[in-house]
C-alpha cells in the first residue's frame, strides 16, 4: 500500500513474478521425483514385454497356435500350443460365465438393495477377505471339495478361477454403481419406476462401461493364473474339447511346465506360450474397449 | 439494511407492481377444484423434525409456489406429495394428506402408482445417459407402451409441450447429456409430461439456469398450467410473483435449547396478497428482502 509518499515518475510497475522461494524448489523436486517414479514403474514392464516378444516372437507361427503339444525333448519348431490355447479359452470362459453374473448381482445387492445393512456389510467384508486369499489356496480349496470327488476337469479349474474373479468383480462393480449419481435414480423413481426397473434401465446402463472394464481385468487376471489350475486340471498335453470332464491344459500351466524343463525346445515353446497369453489378454482388452464405447455412446 | 418501514413497503409494492416483473395469471386464482388437502403434516428424518404443522389446500390447474429460506422444509414438503421421501431411509410422515380425496399415505397406496400420476422435475437437470428419444420414451415404456408409432407420437407431443421439439427434432438419437442446461431441464419436463401426469412438482427447476432459459421454463409453466397442476419450490421471489397463483411461505424455527431447526408454514394465500399485503411480519420481512 502506497501510504508513504514516494516521488516517482510513472505508474509503479507491478511485479507478478513468483518470488524465489523454498516452495518453488520443492515443486521442482517433487515433479522430478514423480517422473522418476513413473520411469521406475515402466522399466520392469518394458523389460517384461521386450523379453517376451524377443524370445517368443520367433517361435510363434500359425502351426504353433494350432499344433499339439509335443514331448518336451522335441526341438523348437516342432508342435505347438494348440491344446493349451483351447484349454485357456474354455476354462476362462467358463469361469467368466460363473463369476461375472454372480459378482454383478452381488454388487447390485450390496449397493442398491442392501444399503448399510448387516448382510451387505458382511458380503463386502468377505469379498475383501477373498481378494487377499492367495490363488494357490483357492486351487487347494477346489481340489479338496471338487477335484477329489469328481476328478480332474476344466470345470474344476474354472471354479477355482471363478473364486478368484468373484471378489474382483463384486468390488469393482460396486465402485462403479456408487459413481452413478443419485439424481438419475430419483429421476427414474419420479416417473413411477420400481426399484428393479431403476436398476436395470438406468443404473446399470449408466455404469456399464466401468463394469465391463472391471470384469475384464478379472478375466485377464484369471487367464494368467497358474496356481489354481495346477491341482484342478492336471495339465495334460492332449486336446480336450469337453471343459466339463477329463483332464485339461492351459497356457499358464504349460508355461510353468515347459519353463522348468531342461530341453531348449520346451523352453522355446514356453516363451511362445507366454507371448500368446499376453496377446490374448491384449485382444480381450481391445474388445472390451470397443464394447464399452458402444454401450457408453450416450455418456459424455 | 437500514430502511424504514415505509421504504420497505414501497419497495415491495414496486416489486410486485412493476410491469415486467409480474405477469398476472390469466384466470383469477381460487376457482379450481381441490386436488391436495394437507392437514397437520409433519415430516421427520430419523429423530430430526424437518417440517411440522403444515395445513394447506392445493387447487387444480393452478401454480402453487413454496418460498422460504434454506432449511424451512419446502423441498421436504414438496417431496411428500409424490412420496419421494420414502426413498430416504429413516424418513417418517405424520398427519393427513389426500390427493383427489384419497389418502396418499394409506396402507394400500403404492408409491409407484402415486409417482405415475404425480411427476417431478428436479433442481439439477438430470437427463438419463440415453438418447433424447429414449429419455422421453422412458416413462411410457416403463408403463408398458411398446408400439413404436405411439411412442413416436408421445415423444413428439411431449417435446413440443416442453418447447424443445424444434431444437432437437433432427437429433433425437444424440445423447440427452449433450444438451445445454436449459435444454436439459426442458428435456426433463418433456420426460415428466410424457407419462401424462396429473400434477407436476418442480423443485427449484430454474435455479441452475441462466435468465433466458429461466424465462423459457417460466413461459412453459404457464402453458402447462392449462393441463396440469403445478407445485414449485423456488428461492427466487420474483419468479414466484411472475408464475404462481398461490404462494406458501415457509419459515425456519430454531429451538435454541436443543439446537434443532424445524420448518413451519407461516402464511399461505394468493400470490398477490402474500407479496403485497402479507399478514405475518416474518413473511413481510422475507418478501421485502430484509431477511434471507
Amino acid at each position: 500500500m502506497a501510504v508513504t509518499a514516494q516521488p516517482q515518475a510513472g505508474p509503479q510497475k507491478v511485479d507478478l513474478r513468483e518470488p524465489p522461494s523454498w516452495r518453488r524448489t520443492k515443486n521442482r523436486i517433487m515433479t522430478w521425483l514423480m517422473i522418476l517414479a513413473f520411469v521406475l514403474t515402466v522399466i520392469p514392464l518394458g523389460f517384461v514385454f521386450a523379453t517376451v516378444i524377443a524370445k517368443g516372437a520367433s517361435v510363434i507361427s500359425w502351426s504353433f497356435l494350432t499344433s499339439g503339444i509335443p514331448p518336451a525333448f522335441e526341438p523348437a519348431g516342432v508342435g505347438g500350443m494348440g491344446p493349451a490355447i483351447l484349454g485357456t479359452l474354455e476354462i476362462t470362459a467358463l469361469a467368466t460365465v460363473i463369476a461375472v453374473p454372480l459378482g454383478i448381482l452381488g454388487a447390485i445387492y450390496i449397493n442398491e438393495y442392501g444399503g448399510k445393512g448387516l448382510l451387505s456389510n458382511f458380503i463386502r467384508f468377505m469379498a475383501d477377505v477373498m481378494t487377499g486369499v492367495p490363488s494357490i489356496v483357492m486351487g487347494l480349496f477346489i481340489y479338496t471339495i471338487f477335484t477329489l470327488h469328481f476328478g480332474y476337469s476344466g470345470l474344476g479349474g474354472a471354479l477355482a478361477l471363478a473364486c478368484l474373479m468373484l471378489p474382483i468383480v463384486i468390488r469393482s462393480t460396486e465402485e462403479m454403481l456408487k459413481l452413478v449419481p443419485d439424481e438419475l435414480r430419483q429421476g427414474s423413481y419420479a416417473l413411477g419406476a420400481t426399484k428393479s426397473r431403476v436398476t436395470v434401465t438406468v443404473v446399470l446402463p449408466a455404469a456399464v462401461g466401468g463394469i465391463v472394464s472391471g470384469c475384464l481385468l478379472a478375466v485377464a487376471r484369471a487367464a494368467g493364473e497358474t496356481a489354481p489350475l495346477l491341482f484342478t486340471i492336471l495339465t495334460v498335453t492332449s486336446v480336450n474339447w469337453n471343459v466339463f470332464s477329463g483332464a485339461n491344459t492351459s497356457l499358464a500351466t504349460q508355461i510353468f511346465s515347459n519353463a522348468t524343463q531342461i530341453y531348449p525346445g520346451a523352453q522355446a515353446r514356453g516363451w511362445g506360450a507366454a507371448l500368446t497369453l499376453v496377446a490374448i489378454a491384449f485382444i480381450f482388452m481391445i474388445i472390451a474397449r470397443l464394447v464399452t464405447a458402444r454401450f457408453a455412446r450416450y455418456q459424455n | 439494511m437500514e430502511e424504514s418501514q415505509q421504504d420497505v413497503v414501497t419497495r415491495a409494492e414496486k416489486m410486485a407492481r412493476a410491469e415486467p416483473l409480474i405477469r398476472q395469471p390469466a384466470e383469477p386464482a381460487g376457482t379450481g377444484n381441490l386436488i391436495f388437502d394437507v392437514k397437520n403434516v409433519a415430516i421427520y428424518y430419523g429423530p430430526f423434525k424437518a417440517v411440522t404443522d403444515v395445513t394447506m389446500p392445493i387447487y387444480e390447474n393452478e401454480i402453487t409456489a413454496f418460498i422460504g429460506s434454506s432449511g424451512s422444509g419446502k423441498s421436504t414438503m414438496l417431496r411428500a406429495f409424490n412420496r419421494m421421501n420414502d426413498l430416504v431411509p429413516g424418513s417418517r410422515f405424520e398427519g393427513e394428506m389426500t390427493y383427489r380425496g384419497v389418502s396418499l399415505y394409506g396402507n394400500d397406496v403404492s408409491p409407484i402408482a402415486v409417482r405415475r400420476r404425480i411427476g417431478m422435475v428436479f433442481q439439477k437437470p438430470n437427463p438419463f445417459p440415453k438418447s433424447i428419444y429414449d429419455n422421453v420414451a422412458y416413462g411410457p415404456r416403463i408403463n408398458g407402451e411398446r408400439n413404436k408409432k405411439k411412442l413416436d407420437e408421445i415423444v413428439e407431443r411431449s417435446l413440443r409441450g416442453a418447447a424443445l421439439w424444434d431444437e432437437v427434432k433432427n437429433r433425437l438419437n444424440t445423447s440427452g447429456l449433450s444438451l445445454s442446461g436449459g435444454q436439459a431441464q426442458r428435456l426433463c419436463i418433456a420426460r415428466t409430461i410424457a407419462v401424462e401426469p396429473d400434477v407436476v412438482l418442480m423443485d427449484e427447476p430454474a435455479s441452475a439456469l441462466d435468465p433466458i432459459s429461466t424465462g423459457a421454463i417460466e413461459d412453459l409453466m404457464q402453458e402447462l398450467k392449462r393441463q396440469y397442476t403445478i407445485v414449485i419450490v423456488t428461492h427466487n421471489m420474483q419468479q414466484a410473483t411472475r408464475v404462481s397463483d398461490r404462494t406458501a411461505f415457509f419459515y425456519v424455527l430454531t429451538d435454541s435449547k436443543s439446537d434443532t431447526r424445524t420448518g413451519v408454514l407461516v402464511e399461505y394465500g394468493p400470490t398477490k396478497q402474500i407479496f403485497e399485503d402479507p399478514q405475518d411480519p416474518r413473511t413481510q420481512n422475507y418478501v421485502t428482502g430484509r431477511v434471507g
